[in-house]
């Protein structure tokens, strides 16, 4: 297994577990399930043990393997010269497990759907555009930007509403962008996250091929999960895009005044989705739009930017709800964190985050007291009112 | 054992419970190079009603009971040497009070440090508590219990010593209160009780289970500063940490020793950690100080080393993250260390001590003290890292650690958190009748010997 | 090993004793140090070898160039007198020593030696260049600040080691044979003290700001002049080299600073006590530098300029706590051109 020479270096110190600031623990899953087994050393002191036969493979190994969002701070707070290889060990040895064909059932669902349907939902590829409803836009067929939506905006409703919102927004900003409607392929970042290289690979260059052949060189994502996917992954393979998060387009636009932000009185936080901020390292330019919207006041929870604490709905959670929904589910402490801010708002700049956030204000009954909305449904918002 | 879990399962739920092969595994064995043992049942309860629950159920069927906090003292003392049931106390999370007026922090035994650190500079910015360089994970519970220190125990002692009070379920199963909150609602005093905090400090677990507790909160300053003394003599220690400590200016005073890096060889570091209000009182603290080691300067041979500002933060963090990257030196994942409290005249001796097992066994290895009180004592540790992936190497290392115990004992040191072979050697080293006693108290609070048995076991 | 180009005679017929009579720390008056200085002369025990705090002045009050600050070194290492604590000398000797971490590239002109201080690799990303390649290590360490520490022995040893690994790993396929030295105690090891022992320097050693200078002249359409009123702090070793202080005047003007008027600036220029603290002499090292902040503050400056990262580390946070901002020559350059490039 790859990484294999490193993994016995784990100290099991625990630094991965916190943020920076010790608040609270930061690992979804082990904050959810509580055993030290569910923690990142934890789970590499596993990894270490299957490999040297002191454990087999099980369910229950299966699941420690997989409740990991791949929210990244451990990657970020562990101490150890290793620790950007973190995710990658656990990458390695999910990997380990779909190649011995023992995984968990809703990881080996996910799998299925997108091997026969090329989405997660099941759901034919033809209705992959019917989020557009409204929003007005195009095929893409040679325009500046590809807007690449992803899985859960073309078909989860919370996502489709996201994706609209952005979409036009976009749109009435000039920004010249086509969208490859049913012909939109998954981008593979969770595949390749939950360990199956080989479907990874062939979403990967079924992407990368239908890109090139159709002259795509800029890439804007509604998802931060595509974003860190076709930025890190698939230039490795051949893919070589330049690729935008929608929140660094709309930050520019703000910036060059080409998008008129109306004013909006409201208090509101910002999450940090793993994937565009420690992932990635965008964390300014979400903030720069709702900063510059009059009479937005901007509060932040104490979890913020690297030591943001995961919505949970990362690692394929989203699909496998392996975290499920309890009272220590991530994504309910995060909406609790976000009330405790006084804020009315929460913003979210993913469509995962959007969904998980949804869900668990009306299982906290707080859904009158904070909205979920993405950063362009807010600029929307103010324009409306 | 089906009947146990099924209790067990009752008791905290059955997510809460697990003898799966993967707990099992993780929790027969520590950081350090103890031995495995596999439990049982590793189980989490959340109240003080479960835990007394589940040591009923323990004394009903004879199966031993480990209390574990953050694991982290590497001389595997939350492994079950007797298998039964680990019992991990960190879902009793809650930090229930903070007396501002009285300084002291009421928390749960699963709280920990880090946790409480922050909740501190978030909500109560004026006081902190002490901190030990242990990774954060480290519960506050876990720490008195071994007699910890920290940050702050160069001017106030060991973390044991800032017990206010304690709730414990006893091996019986009866929940006690030690200090103030026996009598009265607030748990702001150990004195004038008699004091029953001591039947459960330093006892590794095998008197009782504490469930909450009561720490001393101090004032915390705006400033800190590092100062950092090097000399090439062990035989100026005594006297510079009598000279220092004589000041009262200081926060914390370390030493470190190490051959890495390669400038660090031959020569001895006492960083000295200063915090104040003002720069006024800053400077007035540093130049007590440094007068007070006059004399080593003057003479040429002691001198205050150049601190480059970027490197002061991460020496002024308490814990200091850089503490654990000494379990990669090898690259290995490991390191354990042998702590001794030892009078600090007799440091001279065990570092020289330190120096040859060094040489016999372990070309990397780090000498690292704190001065506990006034100078009343210091803890001595003779750190070795490993290789895990290496058995060997974690022979060699093993090796290095009994002789580091024997040095301890015989340089007039007493064995900090002692991993069995050390309990064993001061127990044998032990007065007779002392030796009676710990046995007596053992066996009357713990008739069924099911609190961590094998430690503190006289042959 | 190398010798000191000394010449007794010239000490011997000076007149003013300037050496001594400025010495910033010393007070000495004409006759003491008349006396002293004949000590000297003769190599005998004298208080300045004792007292000599190494802020390197000497050698720039020379006005015939006789080296008396690397004579009182090469005195203090023969007469076993440690300006610093032994433990804290000894450490410093090892702490730089070369070991071996050698990397032969061509590199393209200009290439500039970082000495060691990597942080510095951050500042020459500039927007006003593009960052010329560089180079940093215990094996290319030009080993001057020894002085500080009387043991000239140390770079007698080391330098000529350390010049044929830049030659060789750095240099040899240079085109222009220059060598940026980016701070003044590498321009002054191959300008000032090399030359004083005799061993030769294959490459150009060139001033970091004349480099600078040029390229800001070069894109002066670009500069926002920042209108500000900043205090230098000189550093000891430009001491080595005080023919090259004017391009610090011909960048502020560049860059539109003002550099203030003050008492403690130029010839009358404060050691930053760094030094001193490792020494001891921390009574002393705490006037200077109240001294010396208090005469900034006092000219209500903006900026406190630094060439040598050690006086940044050593005043930053002091100048920072009197609402100036300490800054590096190379960031305020920087500042004047605007964002940075991404």
């Amino acid at each position: 297994m790859e990484y294999e020479d490193i993994i016995h270096r784990c100290f099991r110190c625990g630094y991965c577990k916190f943020p920076e600031d010790y608040h609270d623990i930061n690992c979804p899953s082990y904050r959810k399930f509580g055993f030290e087994t569910y923690s990142p050393g934890g789970r590499m002191w596993l990894i270490k043990a299957w490999l040297n036969k002191e454990i087999n493979t099980s369910n229950r190994y299966g699941e420690i393997l997989y409740s990991c969002a791949t929210c990244g701070n451990c990657m970020e707070h562990c101490v150890m010269p290793f620790k950007d290889d973190l995710l990658n060990i656990f990458e390695a040895a999910k990997a380990e497990l779909v190649n011995g064909g023992i995984i968990p059932p809703g990881v080996r669902d996910y799998f299925k759907a997108i091997n026969v349907n090329l989405n997660p939902y099941k759901e034919p590829q033809d209705t992959r555009s019917d989020w557009v409803q409204d929003a007005g836009i195009e095929m893409y067929s040679g325009q500046e930007y590809l807007f690449y939506v992803g899985d859960v905006g073309s078909f989860d409703e919370r996502g489709k509403r996201m994706a609209r919102s952005v979409a036009k927004v976009l749109k009435e900003a000039g920004v010249s962008m086509g969208i490859l409607g049913s012909e939109e392929t998954c981008d593979g970042n969770e595949v390749k996250v939950l360990g199956e290289e080989g479907l990874f690979q062939f979403l990967a260059e079924k992407n990368i091929t239908q890109f090139n052949e159709l002259g795509i060189k800029k890439i804007i994502t509604l998802d931060p999960h595509a974003f860190n996917v076709f930025k890190k992954e698939y230039p490795d393979l051949g893919g070589r895009f330049l690729v935008w998060h929608y929140s660094q387009v709309l930050a520019e636009l703000a910036r060059d005044k080409k998008l008129p932000l109306h004013e909006f009185k409201a208090k509101v936080t910002y999450h940090d989705p793993c994937y565009l901020g420690r992932h990635n390292r965008v964390y300014d330019e979400p903030r720069r739009i709702l900063k510059a919207i009059p009479g937005l006041e901007l509060v932040e929870m104490s979890r913020n930017r690297e030591n943001a604490y995961c919505c949970g709905g990362g690692g394929g959670n989203f699909f496998t709800d392996i975290l499920g929904m309890g009272e220590d589910s991530p994504s309910r402490i995060r909406v609790r964190e976000a009330l405790d801010t006084g804020a009315d708002i929460l913003a979210v700049a993913c469509p995962v985050c959007a969904k998980m956030f949804e869900d668990a204000v009306k299982t906290e009954e707080i859904e009158d007291r904070l909205k979920i909305m993405d950063l362009a449904e807010i600029i929307i918002e103010a324009r409306n009112q | 054992m089906g009947n146990v879990y099924n209790s067990l399962v009752e008791i905290v739920g059955a997510e809460y419970v697990s003898n799966q092969p993967e707990e099992t595994f993780f929790y027969s064995r520590d950081p350090g190079l103890s031995e495995p043992h596999n439990p049982d049942f590793v189980v989490m309860p959340k109240t003080t009603e479960e835990v007394q629950k589940i040591v009923l159920l323990a004394n009903q069927e004879k199966i031993p009971i480990v209390p574990m906090g953050g694991s982290l003292t590497l001389s595997g003392l939350c492994i079950p040497l007797k298998n039964g049931i680990v019992l991990d106390l960190k879902r009793m999370n809650h930090i229930l009070e903070i007396n501002e007026q009285s300084r002291y922090a009421l928390v749960e035994a699963g709280v920990s440090h880090g946790v409480l650190q922050s909740y501190l500079n978030r909500k109560h910015p004026r006081l902190m508590h002490s901190a030990p360089d242990a990774p954060p994970m480290n519960t506050v519970a876990g720490n008195v219990a071994i007699h910890g220190s920290g940050h702050l125990s160069q001017e106030t002692g060991f973390h044991s010593e800032m017990v206010q009070g304690l709730e414990v379920v006893l091996p019986t199963g009866e929940i006690c209160y030690t200090g103030s909150c026996s009598v009265v609602p607030k748990w702001f005093a150990r004195a004038p009780l008699p004091d029953l905090a001591g039947l459960f400090l330093g006892w590794l677990g095998t008197t009782g289970i504490m469930t909450k507790l009561s720490i001393r909160l101090y004032p915390k300053p705006l400033k800190k500063d590092v100062l950092m003394f090097v000399t090439e003599n062990p035989d100026y220690m005594p006297d510079i940490i009598y000279n220092v400590t004589e000041t009262k200016m200081a926060e914390d005073v370390n030493l470190f020793a190490q051959p890495k890096p390669d400038w660090a060889e031959g020569f001895q570091h006492t960083v000295i950690n200063i915090t104040g209000n003002s720069e006024e009182e800053m400077s007035f603290k540093r130049r007590l100080i440094r007068r007070s080691l006059h004399k080593y300067i003057h003479n040429k041979v002691g001198g205050f080393m150049f601190v480059l500002p970027m490197i002061k933060p991460g020496m002024m963090e308490a814990p200091m993250r850089t503490l654990s990257n000494f379990a990669d030196v090898e690259k290995g994942g490991g390191f354990e260390y042998i702590g001794v409290i030892i009078p600090t005249e007799n440091f001279p001796i065990l570092y020289r001590d330190a120096i040859q097992i060094a040489e016999k066994y372990r070309p990397k290895w780090s000498i690292m003290c704190r001065v506990i009180g006034r100078g009343h004592s210091m803890m001595f540790s003779y750190a070795w890292p490993f290789n895990r992936a290496d058995p060997d190497d974690m022979e060699m290392a093993k090796k290095a650690l009994h002789e580091s115990n024997i040095s301890g004992l015989k340089s007039g040191g007493v064995i900090w958190k002692p991993e069995v072979e050390g309990q064993r050697m001061m127990m044998e080293a032990m007065d007779p009748h002392t030796l009676k006693l710990l046995q007596t108290i053992k066996k009357t609070l713990d008739p069924n010997g099911i609190m961590n048995p094998g430690n503190w076991e006289a042959k | 090993m190398s010798r000191l180009k000394f010449d007794k005679k010239i000490c011997a017929s000076c007149e003013t004793y300037d050496c001594l009579v400025k010495c910033r720390y010393q007070y000495l008056d004409l006759e003491k140090a008349k006396e002293e200085r004949w000590k000297l002369i003769k190599g005998e025990d004298s208080i300045v070898l004792t007292d000599c705090v190494t802020c390197y002045s000497c050698e720039e009050y020379c006005s015939y160039g006789n080296h008396p600050f690397y004579q009182i070194v090469d005195l203090q290492e023969e007469k076993g007198i440690y300006p610093a604590p032994k433990p804290i000398t000894n450490q410093q000797i090892k702490s730089v020593a070369p070991i071996g971490k050698r990397k032969a590239e061509e590199l393209d002109d200009p290439v500039v030696s970082l000495c060691a201080f990597p942080e510095a690799k951050r500042s020459l990303k500039g927007n006003f260049f593009d960052g010329p390649p560089s180079f940093i290590g215990r094996d290319y360490f030009c080993n001057l600040m020894y002085l500080h520490f009387g043991k000239s022995s140390v770079i007698k040893e080391r330098l000529p080691r350390i010049i044929d690994n830049i030659w060789n790993d750095k240099m040899s396929k240079s085109e222009s044979k220059e060598l940026l030295c980016y701070h003044d105690e590498c321009f002054g090891t191959f300008t000032s003290w090399a030359p004083a022992y005799d061993i030769d320097v294959p490459f150009k050693p060139i001033y970091f700001y004349e480099y600078l200078y040029n390229q800001l002249r070069e894109n002066a359409d670009h500069i926002n002049p920042l209108n500000s009123k900043v205090a230098y702090q000189r550093p000891c070793s430009n001491r080595l080299c005080p023919e090259q202080q004017h391009w610090v005047d011909d960048i502020f003007e560049l860059v539109g600073v003002e550099r203030v008027k003050r008492q403690f600036d130029r010839d009358e220029a404060l050691c930053c006590g760094s030094i001193l603290r490792m020494q001891g002499r921390d009574d002393l090292a705490h006037d200077l530098q109240k001294k010396n902040i208090e005469d900034m503050v006092a000219a209500d400056v903006e900026f406190c300029v630094f060439n040598c990262p050690f006086c940044y580390y050593t005043l930053s946070e002091m100048v920072k706590e009197k609402n100036i901002k300490p800054i590096m020559m190379v960031d305020l350059c920087n500042l004047a051109w605007g964002d940075p490039k991404k």
